[in-house]
């Protein structure tokens, strides 16, 4: 099932023919989105990193007065969609597009993909490698570099990569301060003919570039060993007092937290001040909201269902096949969303008419989508029910399905809420599949958000917008949590 | 009569062979101990026994019925055999009584008789059938993984280390009180452990494994007196192996003419004698009658029983005995000591032969 947006790309590709297909791949609009995209990626992925690394440094390592508020501050980004970012700032800075002020609203959006990860490894590293690398001669910024920095590579390259991925998949962000990305020039050749062979090469483009991506990464990361030497646990590091460089260095945090919080939530609150009670209309709002929460609570649960066997496997029988399937599924996570609304738009308009823009193609979209993330979160919790329980229940007379049900399932059950509840927050921020597949007349609050916004009724959009960033707190103070708690803290 | 019976078990994990031809039989009702260092395959036999592990040849046979033949396996669920595992593995999500009723039939009638019964069986407070596993002691766990096995009425019961977790002095009461609750309920008991002692104190039959062969099975007796080989003579308790001169139910050796039963062989072989079987007595002065002589060089004092070392200064060269004796009247380190004998002399047999 995973295999079926790839397995479209290939197949569309074989049906086009192939003059057609490099007549549509090789031309002058492929180019242009091309150094577009390219350009994006190579500026907006090192800022980041540079940006979190330092921040997470800031807050994890030295003395910085509210290191606490400022690594939460750095988290909570996360919960602004990306293209209530970007509205924020295009009704602050009516004249802002192209590239730069993409790159400049990617990296506060994104950032904290690369914060979280940073901030966990610094918390987990050793100290006595840094005193060893200073008993050696290293002053204090050599061994920054030559100590602390090579052990985040772990940490910088997955952050990295996810927001690489992120940035070829947005489409909301970009429309809005109008730079043309593969995914919006997708969107629009589909919005001006579905089906259309061009579209569907746009998307093999795309997919290989996710490809060239996760390549990348393999590569980069390389396989060194990261884990620490020896037994015990490692004592806590000490903080590094600041002194008098405290003053430049809380300038950091705060322009962070104005530019990536400051700014959405000033001009929310002045659309939602300036549209008074008139905006808050219980029909249209009220029906929104419903429909949501009804699709993102379906999605996360069918996502999470379909999650299970396969987590059960990678715990309990870990093999090649299980790899293999399960490196499928993430693939498909690392797709972006325009590519398998695409396939499944076409699939379905050839295949199967009936399924075409129903509730259950769109669903399957959002199982493909957010299987990755349901498996993670169901992964670690059946983890923590030991085989031995399982073996004990079947010598007392269960079955091996008695016993997974009653055993591990149900000491699995906090982590199979949580991937619901992940997913279910997923589902409610994601905009480009949900625009292509819905049924006609489905209205979520990302799609109304985004009709109303296209048609510059910012005062009106608003609410949707606050109604986002609200479902979404939850999941950001669950990730913080997670990435405290996987540093043992 | 042979309750369970192991014929010729061989389980191997890619190149290595975990188990190779593992024969074993044990009697209704008695208690067998499995014992082996790490990474001997003690585990894995219980595994395939119990059915969560599948062997690639030989038989299990329990009473008349076939657990398992070679890849063809009764699954585990069906095979109404008991496990205690070394940590017990209680439901985290359910208390002490459901713990213990996990096993029993859905309704049963009699079932909080049951479980009351079973309780006081394996000597807990009713008061703690309402706790959660982790309010509970490792030794309270225990008992309650034992109350939870017993419920099923098993016709074996398996028990996977389950007393190496516990501190020395519960293990001994543990161990006692497994042994006795097992002896009222009739049930045959199979004890899978590293620790020798536990073995020979737990079990009427003991059951060597090495690097996944069988290389003993016999009451504790025979195997801590007249163990096959060195290794096991060793693993079972401190052992002092010599060389001797094998003559007619004798043999002689540094320590002089012990009794021994030699079967009518000749020639050399080792020989091996336990530390208690040797004792000690100051010499007052030389020339007395005394068959062997040696001095104290060290002592290691160990409350009860001390460990002296002597050095033996006969005939060819130096030999260095470590003799367990009593902390009462040690002598001193210098003097001048007779070793006596106690017993026969343990002949292995000959290499090779």
């Amino acid at each position: 099932m995973s295999l079926v947006p790839l397995g479209f790309i290939v197949w569309i590709t074989i049906d086009t023919g192939w003059a057609e297909v490099i007549a549509l791949i090789f031309r002058n609009r492929v180019g242009e989105l091309l150094v577009n995209t390219v350009l994006l990626e190579l500026c907006t992925i090192p800022l980041c990193i540079l940006l979190a690394v330092t921040l997470a440094w800031l807050t994890e390592r030295t003395d910085i007065p509210g290191a606490r508020i400022w690594s939460w501050l750095a988290v909570a980004p996360l919960a602004v969609p990306a293209f209530v970012h970007s509205y924020a700032w295009v009704s602050l800075v009516p004249s802002m597009r192209g590239l730069w002020s993409g790159v400049l609203v990617s990296v506060l959006a994104y950032f904290p993909f690369l914060y979280l990860p940073v901030a966990a490894a610094l918390r987990r590293l050793d100290p006595a490698i840094e005193d060893a690398a200073a008993s050696l001669g290293l002053g204090p910024w050599r061994v920054f570099f030559r100590a602390v920095l090579p052990q985040l590579r772990l940490a910088i390259c997955g952050g990295s990569l996810l927001i690489g991925l992120h940035l070829l998949a947005e489409y909301g962000l970009y429309v809005m301060i109008r730079f043309d990305t593969f995914s919006t020039a997708i969107v629009d050749q589909f919005q001006s003919a579905y089906n259309s062979p061009a579209a569907n090469m746009l998307g093999g483009v795309l997919v290989f570039c996710c490809l060239l991506l996760l390549g990348i990464e393999v590569l980069v990361r390389g396989n060194e060993r990261y884990a620490r030497v020896g037994s015990g646990a490692a004592r806590p590091a000490d903080r590094r007092r600041l002194g008098w460089f405290v003053i430049p260095a809380i300038v950091l945090p705060v322009l962070t937290a104005a530019l990536t919080l400051g700014v959405p939530f000033v001009t929310l609150g002045r659309w939602l001040y300036l549209g008074g009670a008139g905006i808050w209309r219980i029909d249209t709002v009220g029906s929104a909201l419903l429909q949501t929460i009804v699709l993102a609570i379906a999605g996360g649960l069918l996502a999470t269902i379909a999650a299970v066997p396969m987590a059960w496997l990678s715990v309990r029988a870990p093999g090649r096949l299980q790899r293999i399937l399960e490196a499928c599924h993430y693939y498909v996570g690392s797709l972006p969303g325009v590519v398998v609304a695409l396939a499944l738009v076409s699939i379905t308009v050839r295949l199967i008419l009936p399924l075409y823009q129903t509730f259950a193609t769109l669903l399957l979209a959002y199982v493909l989508l957010f299987l990755p993330r349901a498996l993670v979160g169901l992964r670690a919790s059946i983890a923590q029910a030991p085989v031995e329980l399982e073996r004990a229940a079947m010598a007392l007379g269960r079955t091996p399905a008695q016993a997974v049900r009653q055993i591990t399932m149900r000491l699995a059950a906090p982590g199979f809420a949580a991937s619901v509840a992940l997913v279910a927050l997923g589902i409610t921020n994601e905009l480009t599949a949900t625009l292509m597949l819905s049924p006609n007349g489905t209205e979520t609050l990302a799609t109304k958000f985004w009709s109303l916004t296209s048609e510059i009724d910012y005062v009106s959009a608003a609410p949707y917008a606050f109604m986002m960033v609200v479902l979404s707190l939850p999941l950001t103070l669950l990730l913080y949590v997670q990435s405290k708690r996987t540093a043992g803290q | 009569m042979t309750f369970l019976a192991i014929k010729n078990i061989s389980k191997r994990y890619g190149p290595v062979h975990a188990l190779d031809g593992i024969e074993l039989s044990v009697a209704a009702g008695s208690r067998t101990a499995i014992v082996g260092p790490s990474g001997s395959g003690k585990t894995t036999l219980l595994r395939i026994i119990a059915g969560f592990e599948i062997p690639d040849e030989g038989q299990v046979m329990l009473e008349d019925q076939t657990l398992a033949d070679g890849p063809a396996i009764v699954p585990a669920h069906r095979r109404g055999i008991g496990i205690v595992s070394q940590d017990g593995a209680l439901f985290p999500h359910l208390s002490v009584a459901e713990n213990v009723g996990f096993g029993m039939e859905r309704g049963a009638q009699d079932r909080d008789q049951r479980i009351n019964a079973l309780i006081d069986m394996v000597e807990l407070d009713r008061g703690m059938l309402d706790r959660r596993p982790h309010q509970l002691s490792g030794g309270q766990q225990q008992r309650v993984a034992l109350a939870r096995a017993l419920g099923r009425k098993p016709r074996l019961m398996l028990l996977d280390e389950p007393f190496s977790a516990l501190d020395t002095g519960l293990r001994e009461n543990m161990r006692k009180a497994v042994a006795r609750v097992l002896q009222i309920a009739g049930i045959t008991a199979v004890l899978v452990t590293h620790d020798q002692v536990e073995a020979l104190s737990f079990a009427n039959q003991v059951a060597v494994l090495r690097d996944g062969r069988l290389i003993q099975a016999g009451t504790p007796q025979t195997l801590y007196l007249s163990p096959k080989d060195r290794e096991t003579a060793i693993f079972l308790g401190d052992a002092i192996v010599l060389p001797a001169d094998l003559g007619d139910d004798a043999v002689s050796c540094v320590l002089g003419r012990i009794p021994a039963d030699t079967n009518g062989q000749q020639g050399r072989a080792d020989i091996m004698l336990r530390p208690e079987q040797l004792r000690l007595s100051v010499v007052a002065d030389a020339g007395t009658e005394a068959v062997c002589i040696g001095k104290v060089t060290d002592i290691e004092f160990g409350g009860a029983i001390c460990t002296v070392t002597v050095v033996l200064s006969d005939a060819n060269g130096l030999e260095t005995l470590n003799i367990k004796s009593s902390g009462v009247g040690l002598p001193e380190i210098g003097s001048v000591v007779s070793v006596t004998v106690l017993g026969k002399a343990h002949i292995f047999d000959k290499l090779g032969a």
